[in-house]
């Protein structure tokens, strides 16, 4: 089977404080840099897969140069190849552009399997997934728990809801995309990351994908983003709040409406 | 001279720091006070390759360099010390043995499994009456006559890792009559041989969770396909596997005082008195300035000795050199920071006091401070 996954190098906003450029966007060179959490189990999850099946991983991301440490992080755990899309057209670019850019550039590859992470850490819109998934015209499944059993024709999965969850059965070629719960990422192993910087990360331009992004080729960087950041910060916690218990469904709508009543909120 | 690490060995840094502070951090003061490794621990180090850092993937090694070793020796003794010589008397003394003298089909059916996580390996060297007066070591390898095995008889103390290694290297008389440097021999034992047995734990100051035993060999029948190198090469092989193990006490020397330093340094700047922390005060701050100091200084000599061991040069001198000075600086370094913390640097709730009776061994093991100055004097005045 072979499987790409999309990852993310995300600054660590769990490290510090949040840096944020004059035009909205993160000042992601201040902050040391991971694989976004959901993406490295998306890489666990398809080295599984890969592990009971057969077949390639294939790790892509689109970020700058720096993006390279993020690669071969990836091919040290065991993924096959790596890929980089890249370029000054793409910089600045939203969740929408992202999906679009990676269609592109999925496009032009060879796949059976799609796996993302849920949502990264510095934008937390969990948009990239679905949006990608609907591009490529492919099934896509998100918030996915567990892989109940993978086959070459279909995998089902078992879906997390708010209060349960789904047991869906998707057929191949599809999107998945990967919560925490899924799966414990592997680390890197000494001889992995040997052997990550003697391969050849491939790295995908403007030029290459311009013929498949099709329409989206207007939709692209930071000028072709439909959403641009305003501002960024870190939440501040007012107070510890109160908590409700032990009410009736009607006396906690009430307790509720009057607090928005006091605030004159409504 | 770029004092810049490579992006491999950059990547390999980060492993091993995520390693040492996801796997290590929450057990080791536990695996301390028990006085027992974490096994389980130690089956995920194997999986992360990280037992055969430096040997080549012909064997089935990580396929690194010395350097590399040396990063994760620091890395995961700043945590825990114990761990750092059970990977340290695997990689240099057993592997760097059977890796330097062994054989092909020696390298092929003994190096692998130690070097490719499946199994862990010991050096029997010393025992009750030979510490560093190596060449005193009284247990002997008798040859059959037919000269197919050999019988080995006698009694090693202090082996580290001893209590669940596979892979014994083991040294003995094979020449009474022959001068010191040529009167022993090595072999090559596994833990199921008859006649060899493992005492319990002997209790210590320090690097308790670590495994340090008596071993018995009685009338152990080990073939002659086992012996490594020639016969009468012993203590020659002894002392190469022991100049590569130096390396790694250096670097577990640093590790254990640059651990102790980062913990100085979180305490000082919580802790107040006298209306303010104690990071304040110029005592602390040069208490710390002097401390850091020295472990940058035993890091180098450290990084220069495995750096010479990988580009084959003569490193014996340079590694003796970044022990001596390594190791009295983890003791000097750990006291130091044990002062900083106070009367709670004392209690077993932090992890300084630890880090300070782990210090005392790096001082003594795989060669006494006063033989370090016996090699390095013998290097200048030849």
């Amino acid at each position: 089977m072979k499987i790409v996954v999309c990852i993310k190098q995300v600054p660590d906003t769990t490290s510090g404080i949040v840096k944020v450029n004059e035009n909205g966007t993160l000042d992601r060179a201040s902050m040391p840099t991971i694989i976004n959490h959901d993406d490295k189990t998306a890489i666990e999850a398809a080295l599984q897969i890969k592990e009971q099946l057969g077949g390639t991983v294939t790790v892509v991301t689109m970020g700058p140069p720096q993006a390279d440490v993020a690669i071969r992080e990836a091919l040290a755990m065991g993924c096959d190849e790596g890929v980089i899309v890249g370029g000054r057209e793409f910089a600045g670019s939203d969740t929408y552009a992202t999906s679009g850019i990676l269609a592109g550039a999925l496009r032009i590859m060879d796949f059976d399997l799609i796996i993302t992470g849920r949502q990264a850490i510095d934008g937390d819109t969990a948009q990239v997934g679905p949006q990608l998934a609907e591009k490529l015209h492919l099934p896509q499944v998100s918030y996915v728990e567990e892989i109940i059993k993978a086959e070459e024709e279909a995998i089902t999965v078992k879906r997390q809801f708010e209060d349960g969850y789904h047991i869906i059965k998707i057929k191949t070629p599809c999107l998945l995309t990967a919560i925490q719960e899924l799966a414990t990422p592997r680390y890197m192993t000494v001889s992995g990351i040997w052997e990550a910087y003697q391969k050849e990360i491939k790295l995908v331009g403007f030029e290459d994908i311009k013929d498949a992004l099709g329409d989206d080729v207007n939709w692209i960087g930071l000028k072709g983003s439909p959403t641009n950041i305003y501002n960024s910060y870190t939440k501040e916690l007012k107070g510890a709040g109160t908590v409700l218990s032990g009410l009736s469904v009607e006396k906690y709508v009430e307790a509720i409406v009057e607090k928005l009543d006091e605030k004159h909120i409504i | 001279m770029d004092f810049k690490l490579t992006k491999e060995q950059t990547l390999a840094k980060e492993l091993f720091h995520k390693f040492a502070e996801n796997e290590l951090r929450p057990i080791a003061r536990d695996m301390d006070e028990a006085e027992e490794m974490n096994f389980e621990m130690l089956a995920k180090l194997q999986k992360a390759h990280m037992l055969g850092i430096p040997y080549s993937k012909q064997y089935g090694g990580a396929g690194a360099d010395n350097l590399t070793y040396t990063l994760c020796m620091e890395e995961v003794s700043k945590i825990d010390a114990s761990t750092g010589i059970t990977i340290s008397v695997h990689t240099s003394l057993c592997c760097g043995c059977i890796d330097q003298f062994g054989t092909e089909e020696q390298k092929q059916e003994f190096l692998r499994p130690l070097v490719d996580g499946s199994k862990i390996g010991c050096f029997g060297l010393t025992e009750p009456g030979a510490g560093s007066d190596a060449g005193g070591v009284q247990t002997e390898a008798v040859k059959s006559e037919d000269g197919t095995y050999y019988t080995i008889t006698g009694t090693k103390v202090f082996t580290t890792n001893s209590g669940f290694a596979d892979t014994f290297v083991v040294f003995a008389i094979t020449d009474r009559k022959a001068k010191t440097s040529k009167r022993l021999s090595a072999f090559i034992l596994d833990r199921t041989m008859e006649g060899l047995s493992v005492s319990n734990d002997i209790p210590r100051m320090g690097i308790r969770a670590a495994s340090n035993c008596e071993v018995i060999y009685d009338n152990v029948k080990v073939p002659a396909s086992r012996l490594l190198g020639k016969e009468g090469d012993g203590f020659k092989i002894a002392m190469n596997g022991l100049n590569g193990g130096r390396i790694g006490i250096a670097a577990q020397s640093v590790g254990i005082a640059q651990g102790a330093i980062n913990e100085a340094v979180k305490y000082v700047q919580e802790r107040k008195q006298f209306g303010k922390t104690i990071a304040s005060f110029q005592n602390t701050q040069f208490k710390l300035a002097e401390m850091q100091t020295q472990v940058d200084a035993a890091r180098l000599l450290t990084w220069r000795a495995a750096t010479a061991k990988d580009n084959h040069e003569n490193y014996a001198s340079l590694a003796a050199m970044a022990k001596l000075f390594a190791s009295a600086t983890a003791n000097d370094v750990t006291r130091g920071c044990v002062q900083l913390f106070g009367g709670y640097g004392f209690t077993r709730e932090y992890p300084v006091e630890r880090a300070m009776r782990d210090a005392k061994i790096t001082e003594i093991y795989e060669g006494t401070s006063e033989v370090m100055k016996m090699v390095i004097s013998g290097d200048m005045l030849k």
